[in-house]
């Protein structure tokens, strides 16, 4: 660091204790003024300016390179990063998130103003803090797109619960309806649910019903069948109905054996093999005999 | 002719069913132990059925779903029915991810209806002990 950048840091660190109030109070007049879309509190505004200025005034004071201040130092960071999740999570747009942090220049800039008059060091000052907010700028961006991001990812696991109920259709019978795209991870949520409250219910069969699932394909065929095997290796049995006249169109024509599973065209159909399943007194003609077996 | 080291599990004879349960700790040794003893059993009790309960597994590797495959195998062979009861749900996921389907092994949900299916009947009665200790 050179001695000219010293002493601008200096000056700043001391213009920042001086003015500390000044320029929260600029700060947040000018995010009010940017954001008009989102109702921000002012006394949040306030209190997040307050805390992030001190910490500023903290990191200031140290040795860590303007250039890394914002990365590296702990409370800076965390108040950056707070104040774009709490943005992000209220439905700030990106923009006015990072916008918020950056004019903090502005504030910081008109507070240096009164400190000297020559052009060049308010020029450096300019520089300085230039260099400490835009990193402060991309780190509330980075966490405003991470802040988002969790929440899509959130919502998408929530989708995932809400799209799977294992319901008891009668005594011993389950029946898990299937609404919407099959894809890997969701017959594994839907192979979990269904064994657990296999488990649960002591089940002797699981009905699938598919009749909401729009195409069905060698992956999802393939995904169908581990269930079924799963669900038998329980000791349970698994009924697969509502397969609709062109899925059953599209797995002759693939060519996928379902010969092992029991298909049924309706639900109905298949709640009534499943009580005729679970009626029977389970004698040596065994219900849930792997075919391969005989 | 040496007779065989036990194996590490019971194996209880109800009747003529065999009642046995595999724990965590099977190794490959104790594996082959408990598949000669279980075979010798079923030959020396005349053993209509086998209910192995494998409830207490956390996982089964594929060595543990070739000895049940393998058993099975056996059994039938010797004239008796082997049923796997209780398996938990993660190691049957495990299982069928790992595409080992144990081919021709019938299964149960507990070991309740794995007797069931062997034919065991419960009896509506409860036993007398009940009512003799509750009296006490």
């Amino acid at each position: 660091m050179s001695p000219r950048e010293d002493a601008t840091r200096e000056r700043l660190h001391d213009a920042l204790r001086e003015r500390h109030e000044e320029i929260a109070d600029r700060w947040v007049r000018l995010q009010l003024e940017q954001t008009d879309a989102v109702d921000l509190d002012e006394g949040q505004l306030r209190t997040e300016a307050g805390q992030l200025l001190a910490a500023l005034t903290d990191g200031l004071s140290g040795e860590t390179p303007v250039r890394h201040l914002f990365a590296s130092h702990r409370d800076l960071r965390a108040c950056v990063m707070e104040l774009s999740l709490h943005r992000a999570r209220a439905g700030a747009s990106p923009t006015d998130t990072s916008l918020a942090v950056l004019c903090l220049k502005e504030a910081l800039l008109e507070a240096m103003q009164y400190t000297t008059r020559d052009t060049a060091e308010l020029f450096a000052a300019a520089v300085l803090i230039n260099r400490l907010l835009d990193t402060a700028g991309a780190l509330s961006f980075e966490t405003y797109v991470e802040g988002r991001e969790e929440i899509i990812r959130r919502q998408s696991r929530q989708l995932l619960e809400v799209s799977t109920p294992v319901v008891r259709l009668w005594r011993h019978v389950l029946a898990v309806p299937l609404i919407g795209t099959l894809d890997t991870a969701r017959t594994q949520v839907v192979m979990e649910s269904v064994l657990q409250a296999i488990q649960e219910h002591e089940a002797q069969v699981a009905i699938i019903d598919i009749t909401g699932v729009p195409a069905v394909d060698t992956a999802v065929a393939q995904h169908l069948m581990h269930t079924v095997n799963a669900v038998r290796l329980m000791g349970a049995d698994c009924v697969i109905s509502g397969i609709r006249p062109p899925i059953a169109q599209t797995i002759a024509q693939l060519g996928i054996d379902l010969s092992t599973i029991l298909t049924k065209a309706t639900l109905a159909d298949a709640l009534a093999a499943a009580v005729r399943i679970t009626d029977e007194p389970m004698p040596g003609a065994d219900a849930h005999l792997t075919a391969a077996a005989r | 002719m040496n007779a065989p080291r036990p194996s590490a599990v019971p194996i209880l004879r109800l009747g003529d069913v065999l009642v046995t349960g595999l724990l965590n700790e099977l190794d490959d040794t104790s594996a082959l132990t408990f598949t000669d003893e279980l075979t010798e059993r079923i030959v020396a009790d005349g053993a209509r059925g086998v209910l192995i309960d494998v409830s207490r597994l956390d996982l089964i590797d594929s060595f543990v779903a070739r000895t049940l495959t393998e058993l099975a195998t056996m059994a039938r062979l010797l004239g008796a029915r082997v049923i796997v009861a209780g398996m938990r749900p993660a190691v049957a996921i495990t299982l069928v991810e790992l595409g080992l389907q144990l081919k021709g092994v019938e299964t149960a949900l507990n070991a309740e209806q794995g007797m069931h299916a062997l034919g065991w009947q419960q009896t509506a009665r409860s036993p007398r002990g009940d009512a003799y200790d509750a009296l006490r």
